[in-house]
């Protein structure tokens, strides 16, 4: 186990600096930030000044070195549009991201496993065809046009539900959190339904085609063979193995929730970090981009650890030994 | 003698599929008397294993028992209820299934699978079902049963696996198991070792049994009788010794001409030519007739099952009777 963990370690270290270079290089291919960033009417003088002042003067291997070294340190720049730590910036914004992605991740596994579970148990019934019907449209509408319709009927048409922002927010910890007020629930509302969407139809139908496969095999045969009640053999027998793709899927697709809620973050204006990096984007603020970009790959990797885990926890069959 | 544990009679199960009705089991009797070892013999497809699932309720749509009764101990099981029938499962009729690799559940540990099983039919605490658990391990012969129990299926071998599924099936002292092929998979010495423990236990215990299989060997020593089935019939059905000696059905006859022996070691195989027919349009009358060396004109019409000989049934226009009376 410790072995598995250390190669899983050395591993991330690797894909680390694989992935920096390539953003870094990346960023830098995009364009120059000065023609953004300092006003047209500037002299000659002061935009040297300016670039110097960035760092950008310099050849990008030696930018790239003063950056990783700076990045070991645990700075990842300053931004230069906010004048503040880029890794603040993001910090201060993640807490949103996380909660939206968590409660859009958590009310697709709650209304998901459910609904495929019954699609795979009767799947000859109207109700689980309107069920997989359902979930071609959850994959196939796009996010930002949902978004725009549920602003229009909830929040415009209707008026139930705010369309913008974070609402009411309690401290807890250092950070701010809509989860544990009224308020930041119905502001939480919309953008975790419009960012659940896709993995609501994915749930259904990795829990309908499981259900599906599983309840052919012998196991479940035998199961019932054993005069076990239908209950005990389906939430048993059949659950058990049908949580381990759909852990594994809602486990990785979590770390594409963080990143990909840009569209629904700037629909439905909240502050995250999908806003903050959309912003920074625009104006061209690299360090901002890069640090972003790094602080992802991190969450992706410590997430496809996670998933490893918890799989050799639900699957007996599967050792985490290096050999 | 008894009364029997197990009666079927004029079974019928057939499957209702896009393609058309399949007559998986079609009119099917034998008798299984306690403590009697029945062997069910027959090609694949020939409707051995539905048989099985049909007496234990485990027929799945598109499939239904269509006709005929299932007497378990003077109770028809084809008229029970799913929750009635749920009860005999596993407590007084246990099945066995041919491929100990997919019988156990993958996740459960091996005690989780055998507490839920004394519980589903017995309030016990989890305390006593564990020892119950452990004394059925230690019956059929699995080492250290207390460790074992808290080890998953994939850390057995598949003859401990089977023997896994036996001790489950073993667990409330059925009076009837069915055993679909339970040794097919595995190596001959273990199979030697599971049918001499199975035996034991039939001849200890009074169990009786329906030992499925396409081994004819295996039933030759361990049957009591043997019923024979071809496209979902039974052409032949006595005391095994006799059958297996002086077969009345030239189908029968051609199943023990095709087993390989050493005394007919360098002469070529006498083979069952041409295939089992599909089960989607059996021809009219007797369905073996095309393969048939004794076939006439007779044949298109359908044959029943006949008592040739005393306690001898085939289901042929022209049997090997005088074979068979003259030994």
């Amino acid at each position: 186990m410790s072995v598995y963990l250390l190669r899983r370690l050395i591993q991330a270290v690797g894909v680390v600096l694989a992935m920096s270079l390539i953003v870094f290089v990346g960023v830098f291919a995009i364009g120059d930030p000065v023609e953004i960033l300092i006003s047209p009417d500037a002299d000659q003088m002061e935009r040297e000044r300016a670039i110097k002042a960035l760092g950008l003067d310099l050849p990008l291997w030696q930018q790239y070195g003063i950056f990783l070294g700076k990045a070991l340190q645990g700075d990842l720049g300053r931004s230069f549009v906010f004048n503040e730590p880029a890794l603040t910036l993001i910090m201060q914004r993640m807490p949103a991201t996380l909660e939206l992605a968590l409660a859009a991740t958590f009310g697709a596994i709650l209304i998901g496993l459910p609904l495929g579970l019954y699609a795979g148990l009767r799947p000859n019934s109207v109700g689980s065809k309107a069920i997989m019907a359902g979930s071609i449209l959850g994959f196939s509408l796009p996010t930002f046009w949902v978004g725009l319709m549920l602003i229009m009927v909830f929040a415009v048409q209707l008026g139930w539900l705010p369309s913008t922002g974070r609402g009411e927010t309690v401290t807890i910890l250092g950070t701010r959190w809509s989860f544990f007020t009224m308020d930041g629930l119905a502001h939480m509302v919309m953008p975790a339904l419009n960012l659940a969407l896709f993995k609501i139809s994915l749930v259904i139908r990795l829990t309908r085609a499981g259900v599906r496969e599983t309840m052919l095999m012998d196991y479940v045969k035998f199961a019932r063979a054993k005069g076990l009640s239908p209950f005990r053999v389906t939430f048993v027998h059949v659950f058990k193995n049908i949580l381990i793709p759909v852990v594994t899927v809602t486990g990785l697709e979590f770390g594409s929730t963080i990143a990909f809620s840009v569209v629904t973050e700037s629909i439905f204006a909240w502050p995250g970090m999908g806003k903050l990096i959309i912003d920074s984007i625009n104006v061209l603020d690299r360090p901002v981009i890069v640090a972003y970009l790094m602080i992802i790959v991190l969450m992706f990797i410590t997430i496809n650890l996670i998933v490893d885990l918890t799989y050799s926890v639900l699957d007996p069959r599967v050792r985490l030994e290096g050999k | 003698m008894t009364a029997p544990t197990l009666e079927v009679r004029n079974l019928c199960t057939h499957f209702f599929t896009r393609a058309g009705v399949v007559r998986a089991v079609d009119d099917v009797s034998f008798t299984v008397r306690r403590g009697q070892v029945l062997g069910l013999v027959g090609e694949s497809g020939s409707g051995k294993t539905v048989t099985g699932f049909s007496i234990m309720g485990l027929v799945d749509a598109p499939g239904r028992i269509v006709s005929g009764s299932i007497l378990f101990q003077g109770k028809d099981l084809a008229s029970l209820s799913e929750e009635e029938m749920r009860h005999l499962r596993g407590n007084r009729i246990a099945m066995i299934f041919q491929d100990p690799m997919m019988t156990l559940n993958p996740v459960l540990r091996i005690d989780t699978q055998m507490i839920e099983t004394v519980q589903a039919h017995e309030k016990v605490s989890d305390d006593e079902a564990r020892a119950r658990a452990r004394d059925a391990l230690g019956m059929v012969g699995i080492p250290s049963p207390d460790e074992r129990l808290k080890s998953y299926p994939h850390q057995f071998s598949g003859g401990m696996r089977q023997r896994v599924a036996i001790a489950i099936a073993l667990l409330h002292r059925p009076d009837l198991i069915v055993a679909d092929e339970p040794t097919t998979a595995l190596d001959v010495t273990i199979q030697g070792q599971i049918l001499a423990e199975v035996q034991k236990l039939c001849a200890n215990t009074g169990t009786a049994m329906i030992w499925i299989t396409h081994d004819l060997s295996v039933v030759a020593g361990l049957a009591d009788d043997i019923a024979v089935m071809y496209a979902g019939k039974v052409v032949e059905y006595g005391d095994v010794g006799e059958v297996l000696d002086t077969p009345l059905h030239p189908y029968t006859h051609g199943l023990i001409g095709s087993v390989p022996s050493r005394n007919k070691r360098g002469e070529p195989l006498r083979q069952i030519p041409g295939m089992t027919p599909s089960l989607l349009n059996l021809p009219e009358g007797c369905a073996f007739r095309a393969r048939c060396p004794r076939a006439q004109t007779d044949c298109v019409q359908r044959p029943e099952l006949r008592e040739w000989l005393p306690a001898r049934f085939a289901r042929c226009h022209h049997p090997h009777r005088e074979e068979a009376a003259a030994a």
